[in-house]
C-alpha cells in the first residue's frame, strides 16, 4: 500500500508542528502518529503525566490523517464529535502512539476508530471513536 | 498533601497566574483564567501554534478539547478540596462551528458532584455565549476506591 505522501507534512501544520507529531506508518485506512514526550504537554506536574488534550489533540490529528489516507487524496475534514476513553495514564517520559482506522466512509460522513499506546498496541492507554464532515475542498499544507 | 497546600495558596491571593504555572500544558498552549462573577472562566489568547487548518484558518480541533479539558481541571482544582490531580476518565466533544481566530472562553459546571468521581459539562465559546463552537461532557476520578474484590 502506497503511503498518501500528503501525510509526510502533517507535521506541517502549526498545532501538529508544535507538539512536534511525526508520521510512523500507514497502510490503506491507517495511520499511526508518534507525539515525542515533552515537558511543555504535562497535565500533572507531581507525577509528570502527559495532559489528556495532548493526547486528544495526537488522536484527532491521527483520525484526520487516516481519513487523508482512506480518501487517496487530500480533502478536507472536520471533526463533528470525538469521544475518548483515558484507560491508564502514560508512564512519564515515554512517547505516544495514537493508531487510527478510518473503517467507514460514505459520501458526506468519515468514521473514525483509535487506540493509544506507549510501547504496545494491544495494551492501550486509551481508546477513541469519531465522526468527521468530508469536504471536496482541499487541504492546504503549503 | 502537597497540592491541596499549594491550591489553598494561590486561592488566598486570588493568584490565577501561578494556577496556569502549575500545569505546563495550560501554559504552553495559552490558557489564562480568572473569576467572572461566581463562575471560573478560561481564557485561550488566539496564538499562531494553535492552529489546525491554516486554509481557513481554524484552531486545531485538539486544542479546543485539551483547552475545555483543561477548564475542567482548573474548575475542579479551584472549586473541589483535592489531595492530587483529577484524573479524567472519558471525555467526549460535540464540535458545532469552527474556532475562528479570535479568542476563546471556556466555562464548566459540575453536573454531579460523587466522593470519587465528578460530571462535567463544558462549554466554549468565542465571540458569542449563545454561540458555542464547542460542547463536552468529561468524568473525572477524584480520589481512589478501596480495592474492589
Amino acid at each position: 500500500m502506497k503511503i498518501n505522501p500528503f501525510l509526510k507534512q502533517i507535521s506541517r501544520t502549526p498545532h501538529a508542528n508544535q507538539l512536534n507529531l511525526q508520521l510512523v506508518s500507514a497502510e490503506t485506512t491507517t495511520v499511526t502518529l508518534k507525539m515525542p514526550y515533552s515537558d511543555d504537554i504535562i497535565g500533572d506536574p507531581y507525577n509528570k503525566i502527559i495532559h489528556s488534550g495532548a493526547i486528544t489533540t495526537l488522536i484527532d490529528t491521527a483520525c484526520g490523517a487516516a481519513i487523508f489516507q482512506a480518501q487517496n487524496n487530500t480533502q478536507s475534514m472536520a471533526t463533528l464529535d470525538l469521544r475518548v476513553d483515558y484507560l491508564s495514564p502514560a508512564a512519564a517520559g515515554k512517547d505516544i502512539q495514537a493508531y487510527a482506522d478510518c473503517y467507514k466512509l460514505t459520501s458526506t460522513i468519515a468514521f473514525v476508530r483509535t487506540t493509544v499506546f506507549t510501547d504496545d498496541v494491544n495494551t492501550p492507554i486509551a481508546t477513541a471513536t469519531a465522526t468527521f464532515m468530508r469536504s471536496n475542498k482541499s487541504f492546504p499544507i503549503n | 498533601m502537597q497540592l491541596f497546600n499549594t491550591i489553598n495558596e494561590l486561592k488566598s491571593r486570588h493568584d490565577y497566574v501561578g494556577l496556569v504555572e502549575l500545569i505546563p500544558y495550560a501554559k504552553s498552549i495559552g490558557v489564562e483564567t480568572s473569576m467572572i462573577g461566581e463562575h471560573i472562566v478560561s481564557t485561550l489568547n488566539f496564538k499562531q501554534s494553535n492552529i489546525g487548518n491554516p486554509a481557513l484558518p481554524a484552531l486545531h480541533g485538539g486544542v479546543v478539547a485539551g483547552f475545555m479539558e483543561n477548564a475542567a481541571l482548573f474548575h475542579l482544582l479551584w472549586e473541589v478540596e483535592l489531595s492530587r490531580i483529577p484524573k479524567i476518565i472519558d471525555f467526549s466533544i460535540d464540535y458545532l462551528r469552527p474556532g475562528q481566530t479570535l479568542t476563546t472562553y471556556s466555562q464548566c459546571d459540575i453536573i454531579r458532584l460523587g466522593k470519587r468521581v465528578a460530571l462535567c459539562n463544558i462549554k466554549a465559546w468565542q465571540d458569542d455565549p449563545d454561540k458555542p463552537i464547542a460542547l463536552a461532557r468529561g468524568h473525572f476520578l477524584l480520589a481512589n476506591n478501596d480495592p474492589i474484590k
